[in-house]
C-alpha cells in the first residue's frame, strides 16, 4: 500500500489531493490566505479529512506551485510544470497538449506519452488570459464567474473587444453597459477575448492532439467552446476530477512513483 | 493671425491660442465623457482668457484621442506630428519627444529641420502610460497630482516586480499591508512606469536632447526616473507646461495652413 499526497500552492487557491494506489482518496481546493504555509496546511487538512486518514499515514508528499518553498511537511518540490504534466496526463491518458489556465497565469505545456514535459510556455507577465482577466470583468459585469462561463451558448452576438490588455477592456465594458448592450452579448465577447489570448499562447507550443484543459478557468464552457473553435480541435473534458486539482493530482503522482522506485520518508 | 489648437485627451482637454508666432492664451481642463463638449469648454476658456472670440480665430487644428469629435477645427493632425511640431518650436535642440499620456506613451525622433524621422506609441498596454499611475494612485488613496511630491520623501528603494497594471495593483496593496512606506511605494511606481517608457524609446534609438511631454510629465519623480531608465537626461520642455505640447503643436500646423 502506497499512500502519498501532492499540495499545489497558487496564489489565488490552494489544493491537495491524497491518493492510495493510484486512486484519489481525498481533495480539496481552498482559497489561498496570505501566508503560502498555512494555506498548504489549511489545504491539506481538508484533503486529510475527506480521506479519512492523518498527515502521519502519508509516505511522501510533493509540493508545487508559486508558494511551494513554503509548504512545512512536504518531502521535495516540483516545478508546476511537470506537475501539470503528469496529472493531465492521468486525468486524460491521450493527453499530448494541455492548456492550463490559472488564477493569475496562463500554461500551455506539450508532453510525451508518457507524461514527460516536451515543450511549454507560461505567461505570468501580463493579467490577459488569465483567470484573473475573467475576475476583473466578471466583477465589471456583476456577475458570478460560473454564469459568465454560460454567457456564450445564450447568444449569437458576441461583442468584440478592440484590446486584450485588462485596463482597456474594463473600460471598453463600461461603455458597452452604458450603450445597452445585453449582459450575454458583453459575457460572450468576455470569453472569446479570452479564448483569443490564449490561443496566441498555446500556437506557439505547435498543438497536437489529444488537447486537454486543466485549472480553473476549464470549468468555464464558453471559453472551453470559443477556444476550440478558434484553435480549430477539439478539446477533451476532464471528468475523472476537477479539472483545478490537476498540479496537485500531478504531485501526488510523482509521489507515488518515489515511492514506487524505493523511496520511502 | 490668430490661430487655434486644441488636444482632447482621455483625461484633459487643452488649447493653446497663437498670434502669429506668439502663444496668446492656454487652457487645461479635466475632459468628460463627450470630447465634443470638453473642446467647446476649454477653447472658450482659453479665449476668454485672449479676451477674443471664436470669429477672431482664422483656422483651427485638433488632435488628440477625441480629434474626430471636435466640432469647431478647420483639420484634424495626428497626435504624433503635433508633439514632434510643439517640442521642436520650444526647442529646436529637441532630437526626442518622450510624450506619456492618459491612454498612451509615444517616442518621436526628429531631425535638426523638425521632421519626423521615427516613432513607436504603445496603446495596446495600460502599463507604461498616465493609467497606471491613475490606478495605482487610486489604489493607494492619494491624488495623482501629489505623486511627484510624495516620491521627494522617498528614503527606502522598493522595486515593483510587476509590469502588468492589474499585477501590480495586487503588490501595491500587499506592499501597503506591508506597511511599507507609501512614498516608498509611490516612488517604486514611478521607476516601473518610466522603465516602461525607456525601453520603448531605447526601440527605436535614444538621441539627444531628450525632453518629456503630457500631463505625466509635470510628475517629478517619474521625470527624474525617465533620465535614470534611460541613462540621459531628459529635459523638461521650455516655453510651454508639457501638458500643453500637444496642443501647441496643433496651433502650431494651423498657422501653416493661413
Amino acid at each position: 500500500m502506497s499512500r502519498v499526497a501532492g499540495c499545489d500552492v497558487g496564489s489565488l487557491t490552494s489544493k491537495a489531493v491524497i491518493m492510495e494506489n493510484n486512486k484519489i482518496l481525498g481533495w480539496s481546493i481552498i482559497k489561498s490566505k496570505s501566508d503560502p504555509e498555512e494555506s498548504a496546511n489549511s489545504a491539506m487538512q481538508t484533503a486529510l479529512e475527506k480521506a479519512g486518514c492523518t498527515l502521519d499515514s502519508i509516505q511522501y508528499c510533493v509540493g508545487t506551485g508559486y508558494g511551494r518553498d513554503r509548504i512545512s511537511f512536504i518531502n521535495e518540490t516540483k516545478s508546476e510544470i511537470a506537475c501539470h504534466g503528469m496529472g493531465a496526463k492521468w486525468l486524460v491518458p491521450s493527453a499530448r497538449t494541455i492548456i492550463d489556465i490559472g488564477g493569475q497565469d496562463c500554461k500551455a505545456i506539450r508532453i510525451d506519452k508518457d507524461g514527460v514535459v516536451e515543450k511549454f510556455i507560461t505567461n505570468d507577465k501580463c493579467a490577459s488570459g488569465t483567470g484573473r482577466f475573467l475576475e476583473v470583468m466578471a466583477k465589471v459585469l456583476d456577475i458570478g464567474l460560473d454564469e459568465l462561463g454560460d454567457m456564450t451558448e445564450k447568444t449569437e452576438t458576441p461583442i468584440t473587444f478592440a484590446s486584450m490588455c485588462t485596463v482597456w477592456a474594463q473600460a471598453d465594458i463600461i461603455k458597452y453597459i452604458n450603450s445597452g448592450y445585453s449582459v450575454e452579448d458583453i459575457g460572450a465577447g468576455i470569453n472569446a477575448a479570452m479564448a483569443k489570448r490564449v490561443a496566441m499562447l498555446a500556437n506557439t507550443v505547435k498543438i497536437e492532439n489529444d488537447v486537454c484543459m486543466t485549472g480553473g478557468v476549464a470549468k468555464n464552457k464558453g471559453v472551453v467552446s470559443t477556444l476550440e473553435k478558434v484553435l480549430g480541435v477539439r478539446i477533451r473534458r476532464v471528468r475523472k476530477a476537477d479539472p483545478q486539482i490537476a498540479g496537485a493530482l500531478g504531485a501526488a503522482l510523482i509521489s507515488q512513483s518515489k515511492i514506487n522506485n524505493g523511496g520511502s520518508k | 493671425m490668430i490661430v487655434a489648437g486644441c488636444d482632447v485627451g482621455s483625461l484633459t482637454a487643452k488649447a493653446v491660442i497663437l498670434n502669429d508666432n506668439e502663444i496668446i492664451a492656454t487652457a487645461v481642463i479635466r475632459a468628460g465623457t463627450k470630447p465634443e463638449e470638453s473642446a467647446d469648454k476649454v477653447l472658450d476658456k482659453a479665449l476668454e482668457r485672449a479676451g477674443l472670440a471664436r470669429t477672431d480665430i482664422r483656422f483651427a487644428v485638433g488632435t488628440g484621442y477625441g480629434k474626430e469629435r471636435i466640432s469647431f477645427v478647420n483639420k484634424s493632425e495626428s497626435e504624433i506630428s503635433c508633439h514632434a511640431k510643439g517640442a521642436w518650436w520650444c526647442m529646436p535642440s529637441v532630437r526626442m519627444v518622450i510624450d506619456i499620456g492618459g491612454q498612451d506613451a509615444k517616442a518621436i525622433k526628429i531631425d535638426e529641420k523638425g521632421n519626423i524621422s521615427r516613432y513607436i506609441y504603445n496603446d495596446k498596454c495600460a502599463s507604461g502610460t498616465g493609467r497606471f499611475l491613475e490606478i495605482m494612485a487610486d489604489a493607494m488613496g492619494v491624488n495623482l497630482e501629489d505623486m511627484g511630491d510624495l516620491a521627494e520623501l522617498s528614503t527606502e528603494q522598493i522595486s515593483i516586480s510587476n509590469q502588468c497594471v492589474i499585477f501590480a495593483e495586487t503588490e501595491v496593496v500587499s506592499l501597503i499591508n506591508d506597511r511599507k512606506k507609501p512614498q516608498d511605494i509611490i516612488n517604486g511606481l514611478h521607476h516601473a512606469i518610466a522603465n516602461r517608457v525607456a525601453s520603448l524609446a531605447k526601440s527605436i534609438g535614444v538621441e539627444q536632447d531628450i525632453v518629456m511631454t503630457g500631463g505625466v510629465a509635470k510628475n517629478r519623480g517619474v521625470f527624474q526616473a525617465l533620465s535614470k531608465g534611460l541613462g540621459l537626461p531628459v529635459k523638461a520642455l521650455e516655453k510651454i507646461d508639457p501638458q500643453l505640447n500637444g496642443a501647441l503643436g496643433a496651433a502650431l500646423l494651423a498657422l501653416e495652413h493661413v
